[in-house]
């Protein structure tokens, strides 16, 4: 008997006998309970409407996809048996596995994917892509269901496999009629696990118990592909704001699996011996700032280009993940290391590191001491650092900086507005992508150079949008790459956004636990606890 | 006294009027956007428009404000903008934690603080009032979450006898709910016995000044009597004045405490809102800690009646 059963009891006793014995429930008699530490509160759960990385992950226990990407980044079939696509390309038709069930008992039919796919498709970049070329999207009959387009689209497989936010999840019919601006409020799913709404407690707990009727793949399981076998009973996301406490709830055996530690923590968890700690996900985070192409003086190419020439992204990745060189790796370019469309094409600039070049270029394009307005969101651990090496750079540079320390929330609305800086607008801000997002340009939205409706910063280079172009057309992987690199070059030469390097992050869990994958979101099936 | 209570509820109705107003306005003036934050980072500038617009925050203030307030009149707080759950049914949820953390610190900081001050007052100037004091002047300069740390550090990770964290309800036992509150309770207690001591002790020290103490210690009346009988009462105003206050400075302790012990209660309910831009729960929990105030001030005026039969209202 240890210290803390000891404890319990003996107090336990006391308490109870003074009470008259008040006795706790047991949850679930001899139920498998993992619980598990996300990376932040599950604030909302409609998957379309509030695209968090967060709300992605739990959404993937609760509803299923069409198709899901392996680990290769591969898509695989998942609800889908089979497909058919016309041979000039114009025509897919899938058909659905049989036994599917949502979690009221419902079949799943292909009215409800025909409505899940309208619903994600007005939110989803891909999504919005297949709408503009859709002739129409039709089920045929309770398992077929029919795409027709007016022009090939060669990555439908991997718009309905991709892991990236929003997912193409399938709900029932009548929940994905709701506007895909406004929230469900049913969270009804067809996956592994379902969602136990009554025990919800936005910021503290979200629960989540096994669905007898679902029928897993024969396949191995490999991210979001194959056989999505539940091998716990009941999962607990107990959410947890304070690192520290998570760390010394894993410690204790509190929990088992904590998403996100911080690199500072993680040498005392790796000192522990119940406690195992890992790469959470090899696709890893890339570090960004973006640089407003709208308002002097980041409207000139050429003073984006100086501060490409003097960065050096290697302050970067230690200010924002400490000394530990297997976490962070520089990367001349745009798309995630260790994928296969990755390339430094055009990356001669990122290797430069040199202020003297900087100020050269500065020269040319008459910088005459503008101030620099540059927004750092101080409680994002990954980009007060950030937002301290650049504010430090532009000074060594001889660049005016107007330093704004705020919130993320305020960046997230002030980085939105296109006025001028000094009329609540902005010059630069700091971010990062999840690796996932940048392996190729389908949910790329920050290499995007299509001027107004690009991402924050509105780049505005047509040289860069006819290689997406390209990329979306190219029908091998050779022609893949060719249009990436051009891409990646495009992309330096114009400097849609400034990368700070790629860094990754740990995971962690008790050894009793086994089966934790390295992936781009927590991966539960398959996983199990002694 | 039943008109003096009917005449302070009555008075509380402008005052929540102005919070109301206060917070209303000063969210409305405060930067940030919920729709960019519920839209995520893949969403154009005109994804995060129809969702602002599907919540209804492209609506003029005087809209809003007149519509949130008309809500507030029929008992309704509104609705979270991100959970989509009635802010009420939030309160709901988190208040059970938060209450059952305030009691059991307010217990606590009681039964320690003010037999303590009592002491220290008695012992003046010698090495027991000092050591007490001494404590009290740590109790101030600590942050609560450098004690909340040490206490779960040394208590838990290296003892092993109390959780880290969590909150068990006590409808699932007394013993599970109170071994989740000790350590929060005496992480939250430490400034307030702090407060409390200091005052028990300065107010005890002057009445124990006073000429009936003296008349008393003559005509042989016990040490213990006394103290805790006729000076104690005697000096119950400001120790009762400081408890109604500290009430506020354990709503504020409340929201760090939470947070160390991950206690799913109205503090992390309020920062967690903040930090989202969650308007109507962050007004609601406002507006709800507020009344709360000002019935708790209502409560000191009526036990001064009772501590002091002079006091009449």
């Amino acid at each position: 008997m240890d210290r803390r059963t000891f404890v319990k009891s003996t107090g336990g006793a006391v308490l109870a006998a003074a009470s008259g014995g008040l006795a706790a429930p047991a949850i679930a008699q001899g139920a498998k309970v993992l619980r598990f530490v996300p990376q932040s509160n599950l604030a909302n759960f409609d998957p379309i409407w509030g695209t968090q990385y967060v709300v992605r992950n739990a959404a993937a226990l609760v509803w299923d996809t069409l198709y899901g990407v392996d680990e290769k980044l591969t898509p695989k079939r998942q609800m889908v048996e089979s497909e058919e696509v016309s041979s000039d390309g114009l025509v897919w038709t899938f058909k659905l596995r049989p036994g599917l069930k949502f979690h009221d008992g419902e079949p799943v039919r292909s009215k409800d994917v025909v409505q899940s796919l309208v619903r994600w498709s007005a939110r989803d970049p891909m999504g919005l892509m297949i709408r503009a070329i859709q002739n129409e999207l039709v089920a045929v009959d309770d398992r077929t269901f029919r795409w027709s387009l007016k022009k090939p689209y060669p990555k439908m497989l991997l718009a309905l496999a991709k892991n990236n936010s929003p997912c193409s999840f399938i709900m029932p019919e009548r929940i994905a009629q709701t506007d895909p601006f406004k929230q469900i409020t049913e969270y009804i799913g067809s996956g592994p696990m379902k969602f136990a709404r009554g025990e919800w407690v936005p910021g503290a707990k979200a629960v989540f118990e096994k669905f007898a009727d679902y029928v897993p793949r024969d396949e191995p399981a490999s991210w979001l592909a194959g056989g999505k076998k539940m091998l716990v009973d009941r999962i607990e996301w107990v959410i947890m704001p304070d690192p520290a406490t998570a760390s010394a709830a894993l410690q204790n055996g509190e929990v088992d699996w904590w998403e996100n530690p911080i690199a500072d923590l993680v040498p005392v968890l790796r000192s522990n011996r119940n406690i195992q700690v890992d790469i959470a996900d090899p696709l890893g985070n890339i570090g960004a700032f973006r640089m407003n192409h709208l308002h002097p003086p980041f409207d000139n190419v050429k003073v984006r280009r100086a501060v490409l020439a003097a960065m050096n992204q290697e302050d970067y990745m230690r200010a924002v993940v400490g000394d530990d060189n297997k976490l962070w790796k520089p990367i001349p370019g745009f798309f995630t290391p260790d994928t296969p469309l990755y390339t430094e094409a055009g990356g001669e600039i990122l290797k430069m590191r040199s202020l003297d070049a900087a100020k050269k270029l500065l020269a040319e394009a008459g910088y005459s001491g503008q101030p620099v307005t540059c927004v750092v969101a101080q409680d994002q651990p990954n980009l007060k650092p950030m937002g301290e090496v650049t504010a430090d750079l532009l000074k060594k540079m001889g660049m005016t900086v107007d330093f704004v320390a705020t919130d993320w929330g305020t960046v997230g609305a002030r980085r939105a507005q296109k006025t001028p800086p000094g009329q609540g607008g902005w010059n630069m801000f700091h971010t990062w992508h999840a690796g996932a997002d940048c392996i190729n340009p389908a949910s790329y939205t920050a290499i995007r150079g299509n001027g107004d409706k690009a991402w924050f910063g509105w780049p505005n280079s047509p040289r860069v949008e006819q290689e997406v172009e390209n990329w979306f057309d190219a029908k091998t992987m050779d022609e893949e790459k060719a249009a990436i690199a051009r891409l990646n070059t495009a992309a330096l030469e114009d400097v849609i956004y400034a990368p700070t390097g790629f860094f990754l992050s740990y995971q962690a869990w008790r050894k009793n636990v086994s089966g934790v994958t390295k992936g781009p979101l927590p991966f539960f099936w398959g996983v199990s606890k002694a | 006294m039943l008109s003096f209570i009917l005449r302070r509820i009555l008075a509380t109705i402008p005052v929540m009027g102005f919070v109301a107003l206060f917070v209303f306005s000063l969210l409305y003036l405060a930067p940030g956007d919920p729709a960019a934050i519920i839209a995520g980072d893949q969403a154009t500038p005109a994804d995060v428009e129809r969702i602002r617009q599907g919540l209804g925050l492209d609506r003029p203030y005087l809209v809003r404000f007149g519509e949130w307030v008309f809500k507030i009149l029929q008992g309704d707080l509104g609705t979270s903008i991100f959970t989509s759950l009635p802010v009420t049914q939030l309160i709901a949820q988190r208040i059970e934690p938060t209450v059952s953390l305030m009691v059991v610190t307010l217990f606590l900081a009681i039964v320690i603080a003010v037999p303590m001050g009592v002491i220290a007052a008695w012992k003046n100037d010698t090495w027991i009032d000092r050591a007490a004091m001494a404590m009290s002047v740590v109790g101030f300069s600590v942050p609560v979450f450098v004690v909340g740390y040490l206490l779960a550090y040394l208590f838990a990770l290296k003892l092993d006898l109390l959780p880290v964290q969590g909150y068990t309800p006590l409808s699932e036992g007394i013993w599970p709910w109170f071994e989740n509150l000790i350590l929060p309770a005496i992480t939250l207690g430490f400034v307030y016995i702090a407060l409390i001591a200091r005052i028990t002790r300065a107010s005890m020290l002057e009445v124990l000044q006073q000429d009936y103490i003296r008349t008393a210690r003559a005509k042989g009346v016990g040490r213990t009597a006394i103290l805790f009988v006729h000076a104690l009462k005697n000096a119950a105003i400001p120790i009762v004045t400081v408890i109604g206050i500290g009430i506020a400075l354990l709503i504020g302790g409340a929201v760090v405490t939470e947070s160390v012990f991950a206690i799913p209660g109205l503090g992390r309910l309020t920062v967690d809102a903040i930090l989202r831009r969650d308007y109507p729960v962050i007004q609601g929990v406002v507006l709800m800690f507020s009344f709360v105030y000002v019935l708790i001030n209502l409560l000191v005026d009526i036990i001064y009646t009772l501590v002091d039969p002079r006091v009449r209202y």
